[in-house]
């Protein structure tokens, strides 16, 4: 009955044209610059700030800038760009401060020496991690430090005040992180913890280093450490920086630490107690393990935001690789208009290597520990 | 049946060390112990060093004279001023970068986090670059560049840098206009808290009967109307009188550019009100891309840049011609003219009523120096400079995040209901977002609240160089300086946290 109302088709439809290509260059580029009117005035807008910004950065980083083995004079040019030579000149200055130079091979050794423990220990696929960790965590530093100190094996004494530039940049960084992850550990689990004493001491420590600014941690580490300690000691300077950002990172590592601790479903726990573990033996063998390797992102970028602070100690008046480029840079030998400038540049690409090589480090592990596991 | 035997009798006794309860009380009474004893230990060892250098403690030097002078302060400040005036001047500094910061690193920081989810490739692009360099230098280092190798390079006073708005720029900083308001300015002020809070009443209270009724009260939308044609005529004003500056024959006669503004307010009330929007967007587009470019690209031909401002102002009123024609019916839009209108109309209204008068003071290049104006020291530029670039970047992934937490079932489930693309941002998306990016956008705010206080090593005279740098170097009370300096922070941080409690409990996603 209703059939009169029905439409049938009864011809066949037109073919349609086939899509326009969704693969290729042009596609592409249709689709990812010039999608649309709007789309294709941003894209020429674009285009016309990178053709604004682009070509003068070029001229001053490489076009017109003097490179290694230039004078001061090509430097002092009118237009000239960017100062290599001056940077080429003064490199060793900013690698290792005031070290004696004919000293230098105890510094090269600790970096090499660094180096070739911590590719290992960043590899998953690398073997005996247990090791790796301790010679790293462990034994490095002590082996580093009296290298680097000496007064031991007929080595010379070298004071901290000679240390200096990209060496203590990473000294500090390095100390700082190996320091803080203990401390860091254990106030995150005494944050968590069932007991009212340790859990309140744990969150007013935490709460208070990251609220203050590290500026002002760093200030009361240098001007009322010595005050604290019994009078008539002294202490060093780096440790007194060494001190304040260590407290600093700890907090921020143990909130990182917990946010891993957290993430772990109760059944974990639980599944440690009825096994008839003790609180230690569970936090050790079963938690641990597993809220650690969750949080290893979150531990680099840690480590990264530290490092970027390291930067700070320049204003308490230690020679780190920021400090070393500032003071060069009233050098008269070499003063010309872009002698800040080049040096600032340098630096920051210093920086801008080690951060975003950790930041990529630390995307790749997030992908590679992200198992599926993700409720 | 050996273990049967323990049924009915008492629990087996086992060592006290055994028992959690006791082990814990045992646990909190050794560290707290520890920690006692080692607070203990550092303030007998302080009692005798402070004894040793015969100092003494307390806060009473706050009340003595400082003698000593703060280059930048936002209240009179002389060498007879108290250091706890000292105290509040760093206090304020500190205070007023964090506002402008705030304030300019939350819009360089969403324009940024929306541009690099951008489908545009080229500006995704520019944003990731921008992000990735910025977030991977350390602060204190950008700071030093933007105030050394860029402010303490500009020109010399007699060569300062003429930016719009009579604002100049040399070694001693930014000289800026000074508002002069006289005493019945207070009313405008006045007017503008009153009349922002009455239009932020009639926007609530009109979308409230649209979701009742379904439609905007009668009144609002004739109210609307008006309201579109006089904003379309200001807006439009400006602009053509502006655009009449780029045509030699037009610039002589500014009464045209009022006649067309006048032309376009009229047609906007009747149906042809698409094409004269699209006019006004066409002037706006070609106005300020051509005055852009021009500064961006002095050595290019004038003539070149204005065909392609007007090229570009063409497609824009284009793209502005399609969107109003496909737009719904003034009764089913969201009154935003009306809004503005009362919001800008009443204290401008007022300010013509009372006669007030807000006069500005320019800054005038005499032989040596500037004479009039504020001076903004390079200090404070520089810190705002470099606060708001690093900032900016966080705040650029945060927002990035937000966003992309936002499950695309949410924007599909938007498009089958029909919503257009702004009505599906603002209604859908945006608020689910917010959710997620609020609480890390405020402890960016503190980060940069507490990162001002790198001002220091630049020498803008905030809390840290004010108080724990020159107060402390003078008065030697390490440890009342500092304690004050911390307090300071931790309550800011204290605060923050407080807002953002209140914010999670507030938005929290009520789960089944």
């Amino acid at each position: 009955m209703t059939m009169e109302h029905a439409y049938v088709r009864d011809s066949m439809v037109d073919a349609r044209q086939p899509p326009r290509g969704t693969d290729g260059p042009i596609a592409w580029l249709r689709r990812s610059l010039f999608a649309s009117p709007s789309d294709t005035l941003l894209t020429i807008l674009g285009m016309l700030f990178l053709l604004w910004a682009v070509p003068p950065i070029y001229n001053f980083l490489i076009g017109h800038a003097v490179m290694p083995g230039g004078t001061v004079k090509e430097c002092r040019a009118e237009g000239a760009g960017a100062c290599w030579a001056y940077i080429y000149a003064r490199f060793n200055f900013f690698i290792y401060g005031f070290y004696p130079i004919d000293q230098y091979w105890r510094p090269n050794i600790v970096f090499a020496l660094g180096a070739a423990l911590i590719v290992p220990l960043l590899m998953p696929s690398a073997p005996f991690k247990r090791i790796n960790a301790v010679l790293f965590f462990v034994v490095f530093p002590i082996i580093a430090f009296y290298l680097l100190n000496g007064g031991v094996f007929g080595m010379r004494y070298v004071p901290t005040e000679q240390w200096g530039g990209l060496l203590v940049t990473l000294i500090i960084s390095l100390v700082g992180i190996i320091c803080s992850i203990p401390i860091g550990i254990l106030l995150a689990l005494g944050r968590q913890s069932q007991l009212p004493i340790i859990k309140t001491l744990s969150v007013m420590f935490i709460e208070l280093w990251r609220a203050v600014p590290l500026i002002t941690v760093l200030f009361m580490a240098s001007i009322m450490l010595p005050l604290f300690m019994p009078t008539g000691t002294t202490v060093d300077k780096l440790l007194r920086a060494l001190v304040g950002v260590t407290l600093f990172s700890s907090a921020y590592l143990a909130e990182t630490v917990r946010g891993g601790l957290q993430a772990l479903p109760r059944g974990q726990y639980e599944a440690g107690a009825s096994l008839g573990l003790g609180y230690w033996k569970r936090t050790y063998f079963i938690i641990l393990p597993q809220a650690l390797k969750h949080v290893i992102p979150g531990i680099v970028n840690n480590f990264i935001a530290l490092f970027k602070d390291t930067s700070l100690v320049s204003i308490v008046g230690i020679f780190d690789l920021l400090n070393t480029v500032q003071s060069a840079s009233s050098d008269i030998n070499w003063s010309s208009p872009t002698q800040a400038v080049t040096g600032y540049v340098f630096a920051a690409a210093v920086f801008w290597v080690f951060c975003f090589a950790m930041s990529r480090y630390s995307l790749w592990m997030e992908r590679r520990l992200d198992t599926g596991h993700k409720r | 049946m050996a273990v049967q035997d323990n049924i009915g009798g008492s629990a087996p006794r086992t060592s006290l060390l055994n028992d959690p309860v006791f082990r814990g009380i045992l646990y909190q009474i050794i560290v707290g112990g520890l920690v006692v004893a080692f607070f203990y230990w550092i303030i007998v060892n302080t009692a005798q060093n402070l004894a040793a250098q015969n100092k003494t403690t307390g806060f009473d030097f706050l009340f003595r004279t400082a003698g000593f002078d703060i280059s930048f302060t936002l209240f009179p400040w002389s060498r007879t001023s108290f250091y706890w005036q000292a105290f509040l001047a760093g206090l304020l500094n500190t205070l007023l970068v964090a506002v402008i910061g705030i304030f300019f690193a939350t819009l360089l920081g969403f324009t940024l986090g929306i541009a690099r989810l951008s489908s545009n490739w080229l500006i995704a692009r520019v944003a990731t670059v921008y992000i990735e360099t910025i977030r991977n230098i350390p602060l204190l280092l950008q700071l030093f560049f933007w105030y050394f190798a860029v402010l303490k390079a500009m020109p010399a006073v007699r060569n300062s840098f003429e930016l719009p708005l009579d604002v100049f720029i040399n070694q001693r900083g930014l000289m800026v206009p000074r508002p002069l308001p006289d005493g019945e300015f207070i009313w405008v002020l006045l007017a503008i808290a009153a009349s922002v809070i009455a239009a932020i009443a009639v926007g609530i209270w009109a979308t409230r009967e649209r979701t009742a009724t379904g439609r905007y009260p009668a009144l609002v939308v004739q109210a609307a109307k008006i309201a579109d044609a006089v904003v379309t005529f200001l807006v439009a004003a400006l602009a053509f009188s502006l655009l009449s500056q780029f045509v030699p024959a037009l610039a002589s006669s500014p009464a045209i550019a009022w006649i067309a503004a006048l032309v376009a307010a009229v047609a906007s009330l009747t149906r042809f009100a698409p094409y004269s929007r699209a006019v006004v967007a066409f002037a706006i587009t070609f106005v300020i891309l051509a005055a852009l470019l021009r500064a961006m690209f002095a050595a290019w031909p004038p003539f070149a840049i204005d065909l392609g401002a007007a090229v570009a102002g063409l497609v824009m009123g284009w793209i502005s011609l399609e969107g109003t024609l496909r737009r719904p019916p003034s009764e089913g839009r969201f009154p935003l003219a009306l809004l503005i209108l009362i919001a800008v109309g009443i204290p401008a209204l007022v300010y013509v009523v009372t006669g007030a008068q807000l006069a500005f003071e320019l800054p005038v290049l005499e032989r040596f120096n500037f004479r009039g104006g504020v001076q903004l020291p390079p200090e404070l530029v520089a810190l705002v400079f470099g606060l708001t670039i690093y900032t900016a970047a966080f705040i650029a992934e945060n927002v990035r995040g937000g966003i992309r937490s936002v499950n695309k079932g949410q924007t599909e489930a938007a498009q089958s209901l029909g919503l257009k693309e702004g009505d599906r941002l603002r209604l859908v998306i945006v608020p689910q977002a917010m959710r997620v990016i609020v609480p890390p956008l405020t402890s960016q705010y503190l980060n940069l609240t507490k990162n001002s206080s790198l001002g220091a090593a630049i020498g803008y005279p905030e809390l840290v160089n004010v108080f724990t740098g020159t107060t402390l170097n003078q008065t030697g009370k390490a440890i009342e300086v500092i304690a004050l300096t911390m307090a300071v922070y931790l309550t800011f941080s204290l605060l923050t946290s407080a807002f953002m409690n209140w914010y999670n409990g507030r938005v929290a996603m009520v789960e089944r």
